[in-house]
């Protein structure tokens, strides 16, 4: 049978470092191929050369027998390949349909397409409302677009970069289901993800990529885990010490019934919100993306402020109505979900973006920039956190998705905080680096520092929190023990709805 | 074959030093031909253009004197453009600085004092910045658009000044022209040598060219300006002020146009008139983007901005070329500037057919 993809020696390199280098593989029809590797390994290149939306120095592209020349994405949809970026690639001003139409040929009616993305949406068990504007999306919704967006266009080979990096377990059940569906329909699908276990229950063949050559093929159904990781890795993965906690005797944060309305119509309100978060303890807050996480962050980090300065404390100290940068100088530091625009600047290098939150530690002296210390800061943070990049020169937007995450990390658990608010942290981190993560968030809990985790993994909640909170529209669980509670419990709580009031838009499609 | 547009992978270190060149070269080229075509000798036409006005030292003079508040004003505003603030109303800011430092310095008690210069300059400067203020109050206060109250105060600053030199500032003893009396002595810059206009208020654009350098390359403010710039959200992440960084963009414009603005009077006019710009203010937006918002590239354009000036003037007045003529050659020079740019981003690809 002729295969459906085949690429044959692709070589592709950036300045100072090769990220493909003769790489040849081949998917059949139907085949789901998992293609696997550390942080920065070249998978999303090697994706992007596929789709066309970078160009390979050499090598070849066969889709169904026939040579691929000149390779652009359009190029691409006409063949029936279809791409979901990992950095999503959607027009942030303009609402859901009006983008997804945008990628889909021929002529179009926006109602008609904007019904059809509604019920099947919620088919594939990703609700979006089409009429709300990508600008106004959290990372998990807009995942859920790009994601619907493909589906719409039934295509012949799927390629999907890390898409369940921010989705809720369910969403990945009913996503799975959808894929396995399309697979027996003959679709092809390529796959990327860290999350092993999703590719054991998905994949039927495996290439691993290590500094962008191919050092491996397996069958994930035959192997174990621990196996794959080791191949992606090449080193044995690092263990886990979670010490008990020993909670400091005042909360670092207090969070005293806050509400706040929504930001706009599609927004969250919040309600009566309340929760203290100790020195020496790891908090986690689970809950389905677009309950009202986005808001609380928001206010918690100071990007906005409250009018109330009493609803939120920190070190015992009124501080709702002050900026990020004051909550910063009282020892807090914070680890957002949108790593490029929001906690690193794209076009800046890396000691520049040290620079954005660092700047207090001695980097400016007298108004001016101390370029040699900024420059040794991120080139801590780069060997600590092992971040792959040429060095502190690369701009933040060569980085792959784990490394640039990895950085941002780094950066604030080296400002050694009394406070950190952190926003999926592993987010696209490979196995060896999310260990390492999870340990360092746990050694500076520690060490004292109060950490508040907001994510909807809920195994890594499970793995290093204390205590676990439960947004649920807006509205806050009351705390629960780790040892003494469940993911049923949780998960319940995830969905519950909100004391008799109708849910917005998220449950009102589920249902 | 079939060509294709393409990012490059980074920016060409190449494309950055031939960009300029290029675009030189290639409106040489359109200018000729244009020239040519209405039957203008090229070679003659393009000489009077770029080297005649600088064939003497009244030439030079003038280059540096037409130059020197281009420049000056243009890094101003590269500060704010640097943040995506948009200032483009330099020119109204340079008609209240000449109008506060002009008023200085008729009005002061003691026209002979050494102070009348620092005053002048103060003055003129303040009023630049509180002329700049009024758009940044309503920008950072009720999230105006900077770019149309900035328009606007140009137009109330031009009739201003007509109202002046027309009703209460008229000279008495000038005939009713429309125009203010001449400036004392010591309110005015002293030139290097009576026969040129040249006057060390040029030093001035030096400090400024020197501070804007250290601004956009060495200070953390000038970082955080970027910040806002490129990253508005990773700037509000950060804890930078937004308003901080309108309040910042638009002072520094309002002073640098506003010291343009005490240099013109102090200098080359000595009085206000109706017309005391000729477009410094607007032609500075353009000097500040060929420079690529960086010193060293504004000081160049600057100078090339000024050429272009003089040279229309010349060709104009030893040539006969119609005006509209120098103005649209003017354009193609700018034109292909911005435009070489383009490719210091990106490539031309060369792709075989569908076999
Ligand atoms: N535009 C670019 N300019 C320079 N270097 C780049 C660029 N894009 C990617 N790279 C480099 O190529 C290498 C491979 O990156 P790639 O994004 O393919 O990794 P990845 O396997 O997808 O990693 P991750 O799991 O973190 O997403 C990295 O070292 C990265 O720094
Ligand atoms: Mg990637």
């Amino acid at each position: 049978m002729i295969p459906r993809l085949e690429l044959h020696n692709i070589t592709k390199s950036y300045p100072g470092i090769v990220a493909n280098e003769d790489i040849s593989l081949s998917i059949q029809r139907g085949e789901v191929h998992a293609v696997l590797g550390e942080n920065g390994a070249g998978k999303s290149t090697l994706m992007k050369i596929i789709y066309g939306a970078a160009q390979a120095d050499s090598g070849e592209i066969y889709c169904d027998g026939k040579r691929i020349e000149a390779h652009n994405p359009a190029i691409s949809r006409s063949l029936g390949i279809e791409m979901v970026y990992q950095h999503f690639a959607l027009f942030e001003s303009v609402s859901v349909v009006e983008n997804i139409a945008l990628a889909i040929k021929g002529v179009f009616d926006l109602d008609r397409l904007a019904a059809e993305i509604k019920t099947l949406s919620a088919r594939y068990g990703m609700p979006i409302d089409p009429h709300r504007r990508v600008h106004d999306l959290s990372v998990g919704e807009r995942q859920r677009v790009e994601i619907v967006r493909c589906l719409l266009q039934s295509p012949k080979l799927l390629i999907l970069d890390e898409p369940t990096s921010v989705l809720t377990p369910q969403a990945v059940v009913k996503l799975f289901e959808t894929l396995r569906q399309l697979a027996s329909e003959g679709c092809s699908i390529v796959y990327i993800s860290h999350k092993l276990d999703e590719v054991q229950e998905l994949c039927d063949t495996a290439t691993v990529l290590r500094n962008g050559r191919v050092t491996g093929v397996a069958r994930p159904k035959e192997t174990t885990s621990l196996e794959l990781a080791r191949m992606m890795v090449g080193s044995q993965l690092p263990e886990m010490h979670v010490s008990p906690s020993v909670p400091s005797e005042k909360p670092v944060l207090e969070v005293r019934g806050l509400s706040a309305p929504a930001r706009d119509e599609y927004g969250t309100e919040l309600t009566n919100i309340s929760f203290d978060v100790h020195g020496g303890e790891i908090v986690g807050l689970a809950g389905v993306s677009g309950n009202g996480q986005a808001e609380l962050i928001a206010l918690l980090s100071g990007e906005r402020t409250h009018s109330r300065s009493e609803t939120i404390l920190i070190g015992g100290r009124p501080s709702g109505h002050l900026g990020a940068g004051e909550r910063r100088k009282l020892g807090m530091a914070f680890v957002p979900e949108e790593r490029l625009g929001r906690g690193a600047v794209p076009p800046h290098c890396l000691w520049e973006n040290a620079l954005l939150t660092a700047h207090r530690t001695g980097l400016v002296r007298k108004g001016l920039v101390e370029r040699g210390q900024a420059r040794d800061f991120a080139r801590r943070i780069i060997d600590r956190f092992k971040v792959k990049a040429n060095g502190p020169q690369s701009s933040a937007q060569s980085l792959s998705g784990g490394n640039l995450q990895k950085f941002i990390v780094g950066r604030e658990l080296t400002l050694e905080p009394k406070l950190l608010l952190v926003s999926q942290p592993t987010w696209g981190v490979d196995v060896g680096a999310a260990a390492f993560i999870r340990q360092t968030l746990v050694d500076l809990s520690r060490a004292g520092a109060a950490v508040l985790v907001v994510s909807e993994e809920l195994d890594e909640l499970f793995e290093i929190c204390d205590r676990l909170l439960v947004i649920s529209n807006g509205r806050v669980s009351p705390p629960l023990i780790r040892k003494q509670t469940n993911r049923e419990e949780i998960g319940l709580l995830m969905t519950r709805v909100g004391h008799g009031e109708a849910r917005r838009s998220e449950v009102a499609l589920e249902n | 074959m079939r060509l294709r547009i393409e990012q490059r992978p980074e920016p060409s270190a190449q494309m950055r030093i031939a960009a300029p060149v290029i675009a030189t070269a290639l409106t040489f080229l359109a200018g000729s031909v244009l020239f040519a075509a209405l039957g203008y000798d090229p070679l003659i036409t393009l000489h009077a253009f770029f080297v005649a006005p600088l064939n003497s030292i009244n030439g030079l003079s003038e280059w540096l004197l037409k130059a020197s508040p281009l420049i000056l004003i243009a890094c101003g505003l590269a500060v704010g453009f640097r943040a995506n603030i948009w200032n483009i109303g330099a020119e109204g800011q340079l008609i209240i600085g000449a109008i506060a430092a002009c008023g200085v310095g008729l009005f002061y008690p003691n026209p002979e004092s050494p102070l009348l210069l620092p005053l002048m300059f103060l003055a003129g400067t303040g009023a630049g910045m509180v002329w700049a203020a009024i758009p940044a109050f309503l920008r950072a206060r009720m999230n105006t658009n900077e770019i149309l109250v900035t328009l606007m105060l140009t137009y109330i600053a031009t009739l201003l000044l007509s109202f002046l030199v027309h009703g209460p500032w008229r000279d008495p003893a000038g005939f009713n022209y429309p125009q203010t009396a001449l400036l004392p002595p010591a309110a005015m810059f002293e030139p290097f040598d009576y026969a040129y206009r040249l006057n060390p208020s040029v030093f001035i654009t030096a400090v400024a060219v020197v501070l804007m350098w250290l601004f956009a390359d060495r200070s953390f403010l000038g970082y955080k300006m970027s910040v806002s710039g490129a990253a508005p959200l990773a700037a509000r992440y950060a804890g930078f002020r937004e308003s901080s960084a309108v309040w910042t963009g638009l002072l520094a414009g309002g002073a640098a146009a506003g010291i343009a603005g005490m240099a013109e009077v102090a200098g080359p006019l000595g009085q206000l008139s109706p017309q005391i710009s000729p477009g410094y203010g607007f032609a500075a937006i353009i000097v500040a983007f060929i420079g690529r918002l960086n010193a060293f590239g504004i000081v160049l354009g600057g100078l090339l901005m000024s050429l272009l000036f003089l040279g229309g003037e010349t060709v104009q007045m030893t040539l006969g070329l119609p005006a509209a003529l120098t103005r649209i050659f003017q354009g193609v020079l700018l034109f292909f500037l911005l435009a070489a740019d383009f490719f210091i981003y990106y490539r031309l690809r060369h792709i075989p057919e569908h076999a």
